[in-house]
């Protein structure tokens, strides 16, 4: 099934092309259909990036891919965690604030803090799995809801144990982890813990096809009726999936954290939305690990170079949600159309290749 | 598994859509109007020989008719004074801090001589920024050194918002009939409490029995600034309490603030804020807009580029209060006539000292 056919692969890689021919189509049309001109738009958007963009742009797709790979495992299990954004902010929080405290230092004090992110994105995740084992609440509804009790929650803790500077409130300033300069240091670095997202997507891998746990999740994702036959208990999947997802979400900010952020602050050092843009991405990669790190990076180019979208051109950079947002539709219509494809390719040949053998034995 | 794909799509294209709905929003309630202004920008078409100004704007952005457009004409007078030119760049929601400091630098490298973050958001990426670009000023407004180094080349603007909501307390307090007065804050933070703290004890003063309700949109979320149905909602609730003083330090959402205002009915007034919202409200809006705060972040704007086309840049802290007019009141629509003179005996006794506002709840 995975030789390495030259259609199988132009096959493949048909969908995510028309996805994108679609968003550029539908993008250009907005931008057209507001008066503005498309011309600048694309030109501005594939000038090649500049040394610091560029840098930003491998920092933001480690994040993202990590979100998608957070999102991805509840996917192939048939759970729809919408969640992460609540578990990545609490765990970041709590990462900050144990890091802040500084009751280890060096890097003691970061490894412990990636295991409380791990820990506490578990936990809170599990909630909703909990909720849906013993309750039969849809996860759906619970994480939405835990994304709003989390976010309200951590606004709660900082103003009562942050420290208050300027108008801002964070948690405590720590120590970062140097990262690899690439080009002059003004431009930024790469950061160390940008290795998280490499460690995800390989666990990943490995985790769903060489584990017994892995077969068990794809196979409930699929029927949950045949993984129940074959001996899957569907509760403790359902909550151990869901607490996997909400682990790998709890890392997602930690490379900022401690490469570039020094403290957890909302609306100052924090970003928000990375949640969200990983399950977009992980839709637009189909939840394979090598699809996903497409989608994160073409994800990160886009938001990283609409920055620069003020200054050549009249367009509001808040246009790429717009082609961000189309991509994810039409990457899911397009497999959809090509599947079909496919299959009445792949009848075609089945019928060819019965006819010559039922000549040859005639 | 394969209907599940199909509906978590829908569901993600939704929540991006909404996200990008979000922030338009906040970009204008009046997106018709929105986009002529923009074309018609100063940036656009200023070309002169002054000072090359860089304004970098909050989340929100042109057309929230409260923060970011009071830079926007503070910008505007000092280039069209100055002979000069400006680039402009808005922030956009939950982008990271490499974003911010990539637009001061692209701002920094384009030419400007003088650049503006608009909000406390850019203090980090400005302390970061500066020391590469010794040659260029840079001001944050409400911004903060958020390290023990000084920058010579950074000013920091603070307001004492909590002066000029102490006036507009004594007015809510001087205008109410039913002893009951609100407040609608955008998000619980330390910014925001000042706008509370300055109100309530304003409202105090001139009618120490008064009972004053507060409300926050969002506790931590900074979508609190940009949502006119929550502003909406939260007045709505103090009115129906027995309110009948609504103001509002909540940026892009204080437009429901003015609705729920209508909607309650004569005898009903809300209070703007930051920019003079009586002159940027509807017309229904316009009959219950009783004052509104000002926080004159023109005037910073405009005072900072003015430093430096003098070529002596201003730097350091430099605070807007009500000794330099840098925060007060706004008179438009008459309705505080009959109390401007209580209000100045105020405003009189606190630009002495004689009164001392607090800053926290």
């Amino acid at each position: 099934m995975k030789s390495f056919n030259p259609r199988a692969i132009g096959l493949a890689l048909l969908g995510p092309a028309i996805a994108i021919v679609a968003s550029v189509l539908v993008t250009t049309l907005v931008i057209a259909a507001v008066g503005s001109s498309p011309g600048d738009f694309w030109s501005t958007m594939f000038d090649f990036p500049k040394p610091r963009s560029r840098v930003d742009i491998i920092n933001q797709t480690a994040m993202i891919y990590t979100a998608a790979v957070a999102a991805a495992i509840g996917f192939r299990m048939g759970l729809f965690n919408i969640g992460l954004e609540g578990q990545y902010t609490l765990a970041s929080y709590a990462a900050a604030a144990f890091a802040g405290g500084a009751y280890l230092s060096g890097f003691a004090n970061v490894f412990v803090s990636l295991l409380i992110a791990i820990a506490v994105g578990a936990a809170w995740s599990a909630i909703a799995g909990i909720l849906k084992t013993t309750r039969g609440v849809s996860e759906v509804i619970s994480t939405i809801m835990l994304n709003s009790i989390a976010i309200t929650l951590v606004g709660y803790l900082l103003n009562k144990y942050g420290v208050h500077e300027g108008n801002t409130v964070h948690t405590t300033r720590i120590d970062l982890v140097s990262g690899w300069t690439p080009f002059e240091n003004r431009d930024g670095e790469i950061w160390t813990l940008v290795i998280i997202a490499i460690l995800a997507g390989v666990g990943f891998w490995v985790l769903l096809n060489k584990t017994r746990f892995g077969f068990d999740l794809r196979a409930s994702g699929q029927s949950e009726t045949v993984a129940k036959a074959s001996g899957v208990n569907p509760h403790r999947m359902i909550i151990t999936a869901m607490a996997l997802s909400g682990g790998v979400a709890g890392l997602i900010w930690m490379p900022a954290l401690f490469g570039k952020a020094t403290n957890f602050g909302l609306g100052t050092t924090f970003q928000a939305g990375l949640g969200f843009l990983g399950i977009a991405v992980a839709l637009l990669g189909r939840n394979r690990p090598i699809g996903m790190l497409f989608g994160a990076l073409l994800f990160a180019y886009l938001s990283v170079k609409s920055n620069d979208l003020t200054f050549a051109t009249d367009v509001s950079p808040s246009i790429v949600q717009i082609t961000q947002g189309v991509a994810v539709l039409a990457v899911v219509v397009a497999y959809e159309v090509v599947r079909r494809w496919r299959a009445r390719l792949e009848q075609r040949v089945v019928s060819q290749e019965l006819g010559t053998a039922t000549e040859a034995t005639a | 598994m394969r209907r599940l794909t199909k509906l978590s799509a829908v569901a993600a294209v939704a929540a991006l859509a909404l996200a990008g709905c979000g922030s338009s929003d906040s970009g204008g309630s009046d997106g018709g109007s929105d986009k002529p202004a923009a074309s018609k920008d100063v940036c656009k078409t200023a070309k002169g020989d002054g000072p090359k100004i860089g304004l970098a704007y909050d989340v929100g952005g042109r057309g929230d008719q409260s923060f970011n457009d009071s830079a926007y004409v503070g910008l505007k007078k000092a280039v069209e004074e100055f002979d000069g030119s400006c680039v402009e760049g808005e922030a956009s929601d939950g982008e990271p801090e490499s974003a911010r400091e990539d637009r001061l630098r692209n701002m920094a490298d384009s030419g400007a001589t003088a650049i503006v973050g608009v909000g406390f958001a850019y203090s980090d990426s400005v302390n970061a920024v500066a020391p590469d670009y010794p040659k260029v000023n840079f001001a944050i407004v409400d911004g903060f050194d958020p390290d023990t180094k000084p920058n010579d080349n950074v000013a920091y603007l603070t307001f004492a918002a909590n002066e000029g909501s102490y006036l507009v307390g004594v007015a809510a307090a001087e205008k109410t009939k039913t002893g009951t007065i609100g407040f609608v804050g955008g998000v619980h933070n330390d910014l925001i409490k000042g706008f509370e703290a300055g109100y309530v004890a304003g409202a105090k003063a001139a009618k120490p029995d008064i009972k004053v309700d507060v409300a926050y949109i969002q506790e931590s979320d900074l979508k609190g600034f940009g949502d006119p149905a929550g502003g909406k909602a939260a007045a709505t609730g103090e009115f129906d309490k027995g309110a009948d003083v609504v103001y509002h330090a909540s940026g892009a959402s204080g437009s429901g603030v003015f609705d729920a205002a209508v909607e309650a009915g004569d005898g009903k007034w809300a209070i703007g804020v930051d920019s003079d919202q009586y002159l940027t409200a509807t017309t229904a809006q316009k009959a219950h807009i009783l004052t509104s705060a000002l926080k004159r972040v023109d005037v910073a704007t405009y005072d900072f580029i003015k430093t430096v086309n003098d070529g002596k840049p201003a730097t350091s802290y430099t605070t807007y209060d009500l000794k330099n007019d840098g925060v007060g009141y706004a008179t438009s629509g008459g309705f505080i006539d009959d109390i401007k003179s209580d209000i100045d005996g105020y405003k009189a006794k606190i630009v002495s000292g004689e009164i001392k506002v607090p800053t926290k709840p």
